[in-house]
């Protein structure tokens, strides 16, 4: 018997399947796209190539796209999904998950293994991969470059907090002839502000952060967050899996 | 779930809003007076006494918000935006029929929205005391409310007299009475009735406005619901998840907030809102040497967020947690709530210490965060 997780997030989709012994034997990514049902059944068929299908598999889908997944037994929320999978992949019960998604980014407080509280930014994406994305494309490199370019950047605050509002700001930076890094910087720097007040907000008493969703490998983001937040952050590679972890997890307990 | 039908009467209710054109036309046809009025620290008493009948004038669509904003700027609550442009539109006939309209300097948006208000409807602003906790602040509310009664029996040509306010304090303590009665019944487990039908039916009570066929149908919409229970009919799942909802009026957001909550597995059985138990619980002293200084009184006690400090919404919330049952709290802030935005970490701090896991979530009128909204409900009830 298979246990199938299913994230459809707003950027990118995930799927994690795990054995009996709850042990990984299956991963998958790839863009969302513009329909999630298109995406969904794209998975299903990438499963059906390793022999995981309905009669040997629960499903468990989750993401801003769940809803979208026809084959699922049970949908569950990202965000305790997040926190499930979160303390499987670093092996802990009690933490606090940061997870920067498309379009949400969350923190979460895990006590037990168990959600117990958490944040989300209000409608708008400031602080999200959202953000991020746009103002890399306004500056015409990719994500990593954007982090690379960071690193040897400094001076600049970007002090919008809405993506359409800072956009601007950015494209007035570089009509100054403010140099590439040290608006990097500036962008960089206002993601990791924002998600140290969330966590201020949050108030968690728990200073083991686990930094899960796209940007799990981004380094230079992770010591941004740990400098931010005066302790360490720890990601892995498999972070922007969690929330298909926790989904998979959730098929195991399922009746 | 299981769909039960619903009493009759509910619906009803539901229709009340609309019904209630048609009455407040008639009302004025056979030369009745209407009061226009947006708070719970209007002093219905008063209205009652002077012969007006009061219409509660909160803006609940986001249809007119688009009117509001050719005067008012774009970030800012949702609720003073929707009833402003319902005025300015004249698309609620009740602001189009109300002869008066009573406001008071509650948060900074609705007042200087009144100020505006007053350029197209005769409004009078009640200044209400903000630090209850001064010696001077009942006789200041006191005051006003003797300056209100003046203005009335001048511009309405009547007299209110000490009896007629007594004889209203004596009707809607009654009302309040049923209203408290009516609400408790999410007290049961499960609840007799769903918090959005509970809501309904509170919104709607306040289009009737024939103040004792109103008592007698709450009366009687009291009795068939506990019948109805007692016979076994059960409109609530037995696990479903018991919310209390605080913070801003939610009647423009019942829809979007309170039907996420109950279609993913939770129930409200508390509003502390202003739209529910929060200012139907103090009664006014109908056997007071003074009846204007009972009414001011009573009034004053209202736990709203634009007090400073507001001591009266801490001491309430903890008693609402246990005899409701409550296992999650989630408030709601309407966009640029200052008052009730910056009061969240006072409320979440009461209820975590409680043992109770605390939620807030900020909208508006519009559609645009359903998506978001309902995962953060279908979170938040998951965790519980």
């Amino acid at each position: 018997m298979y246990f199938t997780g299913i994230d459809i997030g707003s950027t990118s989709a995930k799927a994690i399947v795990l054995n009996k012994n709850s042990e990984i034997i299956y991963k998958d990514v790839m863009p969302t796209g513009w329909s999630s049902l298109e995406t969904a059944n794209r998975i299903k068929e990438n499963l059906a190539e390793v022999g995981v299908k309905a009669d040997n598999s629960k499903f468990v889908a989750t993401g801003y796209g769940r809803v979208s997944v026809p084959y699922a037994n049970k949908t569950v929320t990202e965000i305790t999904c997040h926190g499930k999978g979160a303390a499987y992949l670093f092996n802990t019960d009690a933490c606090t998950v940061i997870d920067i998604g498309g379009q949400d980014t969350k923190i979460i407080s895990i006590a037990g293994g168990q959600v117990v509280d958490f944040i989300m930014n209000d409608k708008c994406s400031a602080g999200t991969g959202r953000f991020l994305e746009i103002m890399a494309n306004t500056l015409g490199v990719s994500l990593s470059e954007l982090s690379n370019l960071a690193r040897t950047g400094s001076g600049i605050t970007i002090s919008s907090m809405c993506t359409v509002f800072a956009e601007s700001e950015v494209i007035s930076l570089i009509g100054s002839g403010q140099s590439k890094q040290n608006i990097a910087f500036g962008v960089i720097e206002s993601i990791t502000n924002k998600v140290k007040s969330l966590c201020g907000k949050h108030a968690s008493s728990n200073n083991n952060f686990y930094l899960t969703g796209g940007l799990c490998e981004n380094d230079y983001i992770i010591e941004s967050l740990s400098d931010k937040l005066e302790a360490a952050v720890i990601s892995s590679p498999l972070g922007r899996y969690a929330g298909a972890v926790g989904a998979a997890l959730l098929a195991k307990s399922l009746k | 779930m299981t769909n039960i039908n619903l009493p009759k009467r509910f619906e009803e209710y539901a229709d009340a809003r609309k019904n209630g054109f048609l009455k407040v036309k008639e009302i004025k046809e056979n030369g009745g007076k209407v009061a226009g009025v947006f708070c719970t620290f209007t002093p219905l008493e008063i209205l009652d006494a002077a012969g007006l009948h009061p219409v509660g004038l909160c803006g609940m669509s986001d249809e007119t918000i688009i009117d509001a904003e050719a005067d008012l700027p774009k970030n800012l609550c949702p609720l003073i935006k929707s009833s402003y442009g319902f005025a300015v539109s004249d698309k609620c006939p009740y602001t189009y029929f109300s002869d008066i309209i009573i406001g008071e300097t509650t948060c900074d948006g609705k007042k200087k929205m009144y100020e505006l208000l007053g350029e197209i409807k005769d409004t009078y602003i009640l200044q209400l005391p903000q630090g209850i906790d001064r010696d001077y602040a009942p006789k200041m509310w006191e005051s006003e409310l003797r300056r209100l009664i003046k203005t009335l029996e001048e511009k309405f040509g009547v007299e209110i007299t000490e009896e007629k306010l007594i004889k209203a304090a004596a009707l809607r303590n009654r009302i309040r009475k049923l209203y408290c009665e009516f609400l408790e019944l999410g007290k049961l487990d499960p609840p007799a009735i769903k918090g959005y039908d509970m809501y309904k039916v509170i919104e709607g009570a306040g289009f009737s406005f024939d103040l004792e066929e109103n008592c007698k149908k709450l009366c009687d919409l009291i009795d068939s619901t506990k019948k109805a229970y007692e016979e076994g009919n059960r409109p609530v799942e037995k696990d479903a998840k018991r919310i209390l909802v605080t913070g801003c009026p939610i009647g423009g957001v019942l829809d979007k907030v309170i039907n996420s909550i109950e279609t993913n597995g939770g129930v409200v059985v508390c509003f502390e809102n202003c739209g529910g138990i929060k200012p139907v619980r103090n009664m006014v002293d109908e056997s007071a040497d003074d009846i204007v200084s009972a009414i001011a009184e009573r009034y004053l006690d209202i736990g709203c967020s634009v007090m400073s400090p507001n001591p009266r919404r801490m001491e309430m919330i903890p008693g609402l947690l246990k005899e409701f049952r409550i296992d999650g709290v989630i408030e709601i802030v309407l966009q640029t709530c200052h008052p009730y935005s910056v009061e969240k970490r006072e409320i979440k701090k009461l209820v975590n210490g409680a043992g109770l896991p605390y939620m807030a979530m900020e909208t508006d009128y519009s559609k645009s965060d359903l998506g978001q909204i309902k995962t953060r409900v279908s979170a938040f009830i998951e965790m519980l």
